[in-house]
């Protein structure tokens, strides 16, 4: 094992009674998958929240037993890292809604003791944060060192300064934006229709029987596009044009083809379809814009890291810009980065070099100022 | 190497800011000004800068910066956010001079300027005899790679705030790293102003 991973860990789960959610329905009873790396200090004041985007997990360092892969964020946590787990205590968790282990749709309600499918009601991103607190709290945590994550990760980030601002010293929102726009939604959209369109999908009500595979997997190579750019794609797929030939069949030619084909039918493996459905949904409900921004609050006070990058066309720096222009309006300490990149939104699990200098300094600087007095 | 006139404009910049000031540093560069203003005026300052590999500088030094052009990063400042505004050796580079000082004036009390006179002796002589664009220690790039684009005298920016009614409360000339008291407008190569409304 590398000395600079937390080695061998294990997702753990916690359970709760009755979270009312946004929409005024509330689940009974729910699990939250979670894992933790480091140590929780004497003062439980060292902790950080690391949140996953769409179609991530509570896995994101260490292996599994078994496993040949690490966890999804495993170059920025560890000893030495970014998230530098000599120092901080990290907490990872599945979200609401999801199906790595947290109760979503594919959970069976314990009112009927089926899996709940589409009767599962709506979630939100606040909703999400609401759970997640939850499970923060049963460490005794009182106030969290900071909360990070990138892209639907990085909504919840900001929907914690939103609904819990005393509740945490600073907060790294990256590749994020304050609203979903109309070109986001679209591409949600166009997933959603086609895992519905899937005959297998029967209004959600699939499990136990053929799941829509089909539909799942051209949702997500849809997604893998928007990941991505065009630059990084030509780099990944140089085009070799194949001659045409007799045997002609509308098969995978390109190798941008085959890449989706494959990413697609090893997703569906992984994660299920009305999980893909709610969770897109709840990224496209998000607005914390409407409600102005960081919540009127005299003794507001969260430090910010703000991260995007430059060839991100699915969350676009101008939506980074702006979530910095809100927080200068309120006056809170804003640092702000565009890195340059060339790998699309997929940038921020790539662009590990740079975001380390930049993650590892913020934190540094802010554990001065919090344990500094105290040593 | 800084240029050692830079480096005495920052110890005359720290003389005039005040203890805990809210400072904002327009074009921060690695963040030296605000490092030492942070480190004698135990001042909150939070720094604008357009190069990425400046951004990280200054991160590395624990400052708070933004990744932005000085024209953008202006207008979402409420009034009087700040006590003062400083544009060091930054003006000489800002397109839209006018709209910039106004934003400045509008969210500071003070801001402080400080640029490199271009109608300084030797540049004057490097023009008129040598017959090109001059080129000397405290501006050492050529025509065609400075980041300069705009080229002013003391005496321009002090036409230039009279006209504005802008008011100088405070003006520092420096030479060879040591402040000149005679003629400034033809023997200093660098000037500090503080102005307000």
């Amino acid at each position: 094992m590398l000395k600079d991973s937390v080695g061998i860990v294990q997702t753990k789960y916690f359970t709760f009674e009755n979270l009312v959610l946004e929409n005024g329905q509330s689940l009974q009873q729910v699990t939250i998958a979670y894992e933790t790396y480091g140590t929780l200090n004497e003062k439980k004041n060292n902790a950080i929240l690391i949140t996953h985007a769409f179609t991530g997990d509570a896995h994101c360092a260490g292996y599994h037993e078994g496993d040949k892969k690490p966890g999804w964020w495993d170059t920025m946590i560890g000893p030495g890292k970014a998230f530098d787990t000599n120092k901080y205590f990290v907490i990872a968790s599945n979200v609401l809604g999801g199906c790595a282990g947290t109760t979503g749709p594919a959970s069976k309600n314990p009112a009927t003791g089926i899996e709940y499918g589409t009767d599962f009601p709506a979630i939100t991103i606040s909703d999400m944060v609401k759970a997640q607190k939850k499970l923060v709290e049963f460490f005794g945590i009182e106030k969290l060192f900071s909360v990070a994550g990138g892209s639907m990760g990085g909504m919840q980030v900001l929907q914690w300064t939103m609904d819990y601002p005393e509740f945490i010293y600073s907060a790294i929102p990256i590749a994020a934006t304050l609203r979903s726009t109309p070109q986001q939604i679209a591409f949600n959209e166009v997933g959603r229709q086609s895992i519905m369109g899937d005959v297998a999908w029967k209004k959600g009500h699939y499990y136990g029987g053929n799941e829509p595979d089909k539909g799942l997997a051209v949702a997500r190579m849809l997604g893998h596009i928007t990941y991505m750019s065009d630059y990084s794609m030509q780099k990944k797929f140089p085009v070799k044009s194949p001659e045409p030939n007799e045997n002609f069949d509308f098969n995978a030619d390109f190798e941008v083809e085959e890449y989706l084909r494959y990413r697609g039918s090893s997703f569906v493996k992984r994660f299920d379809a009305n999980s893909y459905l709610y969770l897109s949904k709840a990224i496209d409900y998000f607005d914390v814009q409407k409600d102005n921004f960081l919540p009127e609050e005299k003794h507001l006070d969260i430090k910010f890291l703000v991260i995007s990058f430059k060839s991100d066309w699915l969350y676009p720096p101008y939506q980074s810009e702006n979530i910095v222009k809100y927080i200068k309006m309120k006056n809170q300490e804003v640092t702000y980065c565009n890195i340059y990149s060339t790998y699309g939104h997929d940038a921020f699990l790539l662009e590990v070099k740079d975001e380390t200098r930049l993650v590892s300094n913020f934190l540094d600087k802010l554990y001065n100022e919090v344990f500094g007095s105290e040593k | 190497m800084k240029n050692k006139n830079i480096l005495l404009s920052h110890l005359k910049i720290a003389g005039i800011v005040t203890e805990k000031a809210k400072v904002l540093d327009l074009g921060c560069g690695d963040g030296d000004l605000m490092y030492l203003l942070e480190q004698n005026k135990k001042v909150n300052a939070q720094g604008v800068e357009i190069s990425e590999d400046a951004i990280y500088k200054c991160v590395e030094k624990g400052l708070c910066v933004m990744h932005s052009d000085i024209d953008g990063a202006l207008d979402s400042y409420l009034d009087n956010t700040f006590d003062f505004v400083i544009l060091s050796d930054s003006l000489q580079q800002v397109k839209r001079i006018d709209e910039v000082l106004k934003q400045c004036l509008r969210i500071s009390k003070n801001v402080i300027v400080s640029f490199p006179n271009f109608a300084h002796i030797s540049l004057r002589f490097n023009l008129f005899f040598g017959g090109r664009a001059p080129v000397t220690k405290c501006l050492p790039s050529k025509w065609n790679d400075t980041p300069n684009i705009r080229f002013l005298s003391i005496k321009d920016f002090e036409i230039f705030c009279k006209e504005r009614n802008y008011k100088i409360i405070e003006k520092a000339f420096i030479t060879n790293s040591k402040y000149c008291h005679i003629l400034p407008n033809l023997f200093a190569q660098q000037a500090i102003f503080v102005i307000t409304k």
